[in-house]
């Protein structure tokens, strides 16, 4: 048995090189094992995935994401910024909304997705992956010149708290009622003493809340939902099955299952494209291509078979080349294994049965309907 | 401390062999086991089948990587354990018991002599994990 190939990727520079979240020894203490993610050291587990990925099924997880990078602008031009970066509509958020958009090329790749807030009228936050920190920076300066932007990603913190009983876990310790709080909306309050954006959106598929806190406030918040949600059996939750939950809702994770070379169509993000608003980086190259249709569709699939499909396998049809797959895992609630991946348009529908080529030899699998897990996040 | 039992004998490839006559019991080590994660799916030849020291004889599946499984020793599989096929967290919670992998009639006994002792395969594993 050789040294293991992880098929959590990006994968980031050398050990000596890679950023910590405020709670990293906290990580170290609760016994995770480490690895690298995007650039950043982060828990890839705690007790195993397997097991983490149940106690955010069953009962509550605490998640630390504050490797993931903030963004705020600020100013009469804000709105008008965010127009021209992004491909949803800004426009029609509510103080106290969140959206999921994403930026694009002008030939309509996608250069990130992320969650946008508006805070004040005219004062928005957009929160980016932790991999492409840099990349979006650069992006969001260089394309939205006359706004004031900020960079607020290293004195964040970011903890998401998912399950069945999150809210109840989270109201214990808040401020303030957090039951109302619709999903993709968010109220401020202090929750543990610590005042937070709490905000009710995950990437799970379960309800639950991510809080945005300062970074020095992270480590005393932290244990204090571990303390707090001992009753409800919380456990800390690792980016292996952060990254198993999110693949049995098909949310898609950037670099694995879209990036530049892949457009918000094929990757089934047309709804949060809205050429109606107006010109935005990357909508001509979009609306052309809704015009032509697009020739392959990101679908899910499940393995007839206990083998796992991995990011990069073959798809085929019939014998031929029809697709990749993009991201795959062994399901821990459906007890098999599924992959999310690009197939020709024509074979998309579910139910259309097809192989994955795994170490040379072809595995059967069927298009599934997705999410493969129902969602329980709060609409 | 990572469990190495003293009556085995060990690659560093992460595999044991117990020895016992002309035929070897194979599996991989607690210390595999954990640097893998969760075991979701093990690949094993037939029955029947010949496998050759040191080349690849199946794969391991965790839920986040995979990891070619090599064989200690040269011979003929005679036993495959096919409770794997069901349980594959066997090999997460018992790798040296009911963890275990194939047994193999050896054609090549004096290579059992080429393995790692427990004691050299305990400084082996100390020395990778620093």
């Amino acid at each position: 048995m050789p040294e293991t190939t992880p098929a959590t990727s990006p994968a980031g520079p050398h050990a000596s090189q890679l950023k910590r979240t405020p709670l990293f020894d906290v990580h170290v203490q609760a016994g995770a094992k480490m690895v690298p993610f995007g650039g950043w050291e982060m828990p890839v587990q705690y007790t195993g995935i397997l097991d983490e990925h149940r106690a955010v099924r069953r009962a509550v997880g605490l998640f630390d994401i504050s490797h993931m990078g903030e963004f705020e602008v600020e100013g009469p031009g804000a709105l008008a910024a965010v127009q021209r970066l992004t491909t949803n509509d800004a426009s029609t958020l509510a103080l106290d909304q969140v959206q999921y958009s994403l930026f694009c090329t002008p030939e309509g790749g996608i250069v990130d997705d992320l969650t946008l807030y508006r805070l004040g009228t005219d004062h928005y936050m957009l929160t980016v992956n932790a991999s492409t920190i840099d990349k979006d920076w650069a992006w969001v300066t260089g394309h939205a010149g006359g706004a004031r932007w900020r960079n607020a990603s290293a004195e964040t913190a970011l903890l998401a708290v998912q399950g069945p009983r999150a809210e109840a876990l989270v109201q214990r310790l808040a401020d303030r009622d957090v039951t109302g709080i619709r999903y993709y909306h968010f109220a401020r309050g202090a929750v543990a003493g610590a005042p937070a954006l709490i905000s009710r959106t995950g990437y799970t598929g379960e309800d639950g809340f991510e809080l945005y806190v300062a970074a020095d406030r992270a480590a005393a918040l932290w244990h204090a939902l571990m303390e707090a949600g001992r009753p409800d059996g919380i456990q800390p939750i690792g980016l292996g099955a952060r990254d198993t939950l999110r693949l049995e809702m098909k949310f898609a994770l950037y670099g694995n299952d879209i990036d530049e070379t892949t457009n918000p169509l094929e990757a089934g993000l047309g709804w949060v494209v809205k050429p109606a608003k107006g010109e935005f980086i990357g909508r001509d190259a979009i609306e052309a291509l809704r015009g032509r249709g697009v020739p392959r569709k990101l679908i899910g699939f499940e393995m007839q078979e206990r083998a796992v499909p991995r990011h990069g396998y073959r798809l085929l049809a019939a014998g031929a080349e029809a697709g990749l797959v993009t991201s795959g895992s062994f399901s821990p609630s459906l007890e098999r294994s599924i992959g999310i991946g690009y197939v020709r348009a024509d074979l998309a529908a579910v139910g259309t049965g097809l192989d994955v080529e795994i170490r040379g030899q072809a595995h059967p699998a069927r298009v599934a309907k997705t999410p493969f897990h129902p969602s329980r996040a709060k609409k | 401390m990572v469990d190495v039992p003293e009556e085995l004998r060990y690659t560093k490839e992460h595999e044991w062999a117990r020895v016992e006559g002309d035929r070897a019991r194979v599996g991989i080590t607690a210390f595999a086991q954990e640097q893998l994660g969760d075991v979701v799916f093990v690949e094993l030849p037939k029955v029947g089948a010949t496998v050759m020291s040191m080349k690849t004889f199946g794969v391991v599946e965790s839920v986040k990587a995979v990891s070619d499984l090599f064989a200690p020793l040269t011979g003929e599989v005679v036993e495959v354990n096919a409770e794997l096929g069901k349980k594959p967290e066997l090999v997460n919670s018992d790798p040296y018991g009911q963890g275990w992998m194939l047994v193999i009639k050896l054609a090549k006994p004096a290579e059992a002599g080429e393995l790692m002792t427990a004691e050299a395969y305990r400084r082996f594993v100390e020395s990778a994990a620093h």
